[in-house]
């Protein structure tokens, strides 16, 4: 195949045929194209939604209070569920918790809290947690470190801040642990600055936050007793699911709620969304892949049939090579050859027209504020695989016209006047 | 070179079979230039396609060079017709996209000699035909006669041993024709063997031999 003197031999006919090669590589061409975009697409909306869920465990569970819906035990309905420090130690004694992370926000969920450093001030969440959030979802500890258990025993009166907040107090390049940071009055050491594996809204949220140990929030802001909601990792073998049906009811015997009442505590299982999630890529590859086939077929027939009328065209030309000493193997290799060489270059420009567009649609995603797609990504591999491909579907294209061209008679072609 | 015992050739037209050659008979001397005559469907065509293997036949037997043509694959057709046939045709048959130089290499390819010998060699046998000059022109920038000139460079650069002519002159002017003939005989006298299938007496006349067709018979071979 590697025969220089074959490809000129091709050459000069595909050169001969000039519309027909136009033609046939457009269409392989457009298909191409469009395969590797889709593809693109496909990962852009896959790395978007990945994203949210960055360094989030795949085992975990959230469990926060709401408002009863049922009469029960003699109370009635619209009372607000909420937790308390109680209810920690009833949770731990659940086999399936790998790790349980009570955490508290201040100042809700919407509404932040004064922080100042200096003479700057600036308006931040504030979380209360135990070391355990680490494993439900991973912290990107910049610089010092994450809270560890001495924090909560000792109750010490430390801060992990956000790198947003550090970026909104502190001078560029200062450093920041050791300083003290006032929370609404109260003076906290900064011991660690923290990123976000995450990316768009939740990402932001993270970088704005101020996390403190959770024990020198109850203390420092009389919180009391209260727990706001528990994140929670199951252990592999129980899964979330249980663990999450299990703390449920824990909690409503607890807090005295109708075992059917669903509304009264609210809940979130990783697990479950992973799997939607996984589901959607699942669809988006069988689409991607069911759209790419037909692309690569409809080019392929294509192919076929335009080399087909072009055998016929060359009916003459083809009896009079045999005339001349051609076997049919070498006319099946010059059509096959010639199918293959169209197939493959056009296909080839339309795998670079391709990344050109993603590369474009890249840059548009990354200019848009809060876009749903991430960056949308086309492998060097998937460009090779495409153009094996299409070495593949120019080959399979070619072999019937090759054989048609191969059973013309040289006497049949050379009468045709 | 060429011996034809009793061969049968029929045409499959709709429901009939056409009996286009009857019992033909014919041979052929090495070195010999032959031509053949007779009425338009008399089977010239379909004899020198026979001879040339671009063509079967039913009956008979036909035998080049020693050799039993028949039921040959493809494979082998090829190669006879490559390294021992050469072929001149009315219509000149040269590809239209490629130069006379390529047209005239387009045998060699066949026979795998690389690019630069073949053009070289090309190039030779233009110069055999007197169109050195024109060895980079497309056929649709040259005459008949220099067209004919290019197709009978082809069919010599395989070294053939037997050229077969239909009707060479056919579409030339009878100064033209006369060039042609020139030429043919020329290359008959380097000894390669030569049939010439024409309409035309003075074509027939600078011939050794002529072979008469009527209705797929030969007619008079003396
Ligand atoms: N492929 C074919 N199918 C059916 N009949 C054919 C075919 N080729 C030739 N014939 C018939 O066979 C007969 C001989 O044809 P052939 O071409 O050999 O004649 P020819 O002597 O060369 O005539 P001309 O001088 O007109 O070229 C004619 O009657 C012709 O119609
Ligand atoms: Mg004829």
């Amino acid at each position: 195949m590697v025969d220089l003197d074959r490809w000129l031999e091709i050459w000069s006919t595909l050169k001969a045929n000039r519309l027909r090669t136009v033609l046939t590589a457009l269409g392989v061409w457009w298909g191409i194209f469009m395969l590797v975009v889709m593809v693109a697409f496909g990962s852009s909306l896959r790395a978007g939604v990945s994203r949210n869920f960055a360094g989030l465990a795949t085992n975990s569970v959230f469990v926060w209070g709401q408002r009863t819906s049922m009469p029960y035990g003699g109370l009635q309905p619209g009372r607000h569920v909420e937790y308390d420090t109680a209810d920690i130690a009833a949770l731990r004694r659940i086999e399936g918790i790998q790790y349980l992370a009570p955490r508290n926000q201040l100042g809700g969920f919407r509404g932040g809290f004064n922080v100042t450093y200096g003479t700057k001030t600036g308006n931040f969440g504030v979380m209360a947690d135990y070391p355990e959030v680490q494993y439900v979802q991973t912290p990107l500890v910049l610089a010092g470190r994450f809270l560890d258990d001495g924090d909560l025993d000792e109750r010490r009166k430390v801060a992990i801040i956000g790198k947003g907040v550090y970026e909104q107090l502190y001078a560029p390049g200062a450093e920041a642990i050791g300083t003290y940071i006032k929370i609404s009055g109260v003076y906290f050491q900064v011991i660690g600055v923290t990123g976000s594996l995450r990316t768009g809204g939740e990402g932001d949220r993270d970088l704005n936050m101020i996390t403190i140990p959770f024990t020198t929030f109850q203390q420092a802001f009389h919180a009391g007793d209260r727990v706001g909601w528990f994140a929670i990792v199951a252990k592999p073998e129980y899964g979330a699911a249980k663990i999450e049906a299990e703390v449920r009811r824990v909690l409503a015997e607890r807090h005295k709620i109708a075992p059917d009442d669903d509304q009264a505590i609210g809940s979130f299982n990783a697990e479950k969304e992973f799997g939607k999630i996984q589901t959607v890529f699942w669809a988006i590859d069988i689409v991607l892949w069911i759209v790419g086939v037909m692309t690569l077929l409809a080019g392929m027939i294509g192919v076929s049939n335009i080399m087909l009328i072009s055998v016929k065209e060359r009916t003459k030309e083809i009896g009079l090579r045999k005339a001349l000493g051609a076997t049919p193997w070498s006319i099946v290799a010059m059509i096959v050859s010639e199918t293959v060489a169209l197939t493959t270059v056009a296909g080839y420009l339309g795998v670079v027209g391709g990344v050109a567009a993603v590369e474009g649609l890249g840059w548009l995603i990354a200019h848009m504020p809060d876009s749903p797609l991430g960056p949308p990504q086309i492998g060097l591999s998937t460009a090779w695989q495409a153009t094996g491909l299409l070495v593949v579907a120019g080959l399979i294209a070619g072999l019937m016209p090759a054989a048609h061209a191969a059973s013309i008679q040289p006497v049949e072609a050379l009468r045709a006047e | 070179m060429v011996r034809l015992d009793k061969i049968n050739k029929y045409y499959r037209v709709g429901a009939h079979s056409l009996h286009v050659l009857r019992d033909v008979d014919l041979e052929i001397e090495p070195g010999e230039m032959v031509s053949i005559m007779g009425a338009s469907g008399s089977g010239k065509s379909t004899l020198l396609n026979v001879l040339g293997i671009l063509d079967g036949y039913e009956r008979g037997e036909y035998w080049l060079d020693g050799t039993l043509m028949r039921d040959l694959n493809e494979r082998k057709a090829a190669h006879y017709r490559n390294k021992f046939l050469g072929f001149v045709f009315q219509s000149f048959n040269l590809l239209p996209f490629k130069t006379a130089a390529e047209n005239v290499a387009l045998p060699l390819y066949y026979q795998k000699v690389p690019r630069r010998k073949r053009n070289r060699i090309a190039m030779q046998y233009l110069e055999r035909v007197g169109l050195l000059d024109w060895a980079e022109h497309l056929p649709s920038e040259m005459s008949g006669g220099q067209k004919q000139r290019v197709a009978i460079a082809r069919a010599l650069i395989g070294k053939p041993r037997l050229i077969l002519a239909d009707e060479p002159t056919g579409a030339l002017d009878s100064e033209t024709s006369h060039q042609i003939m020139d030429l043919l005989t020329e290359i008959h006298q380097t000894g390669i063997t030569m049939i010439v299938v024409t309409h035309e007496h003075d074509v027939a006349a600078r011939t050794q031999r002529v072979i008469h067709l009527k209705d797929g018979r030969v007619e008079a071979d003396p």
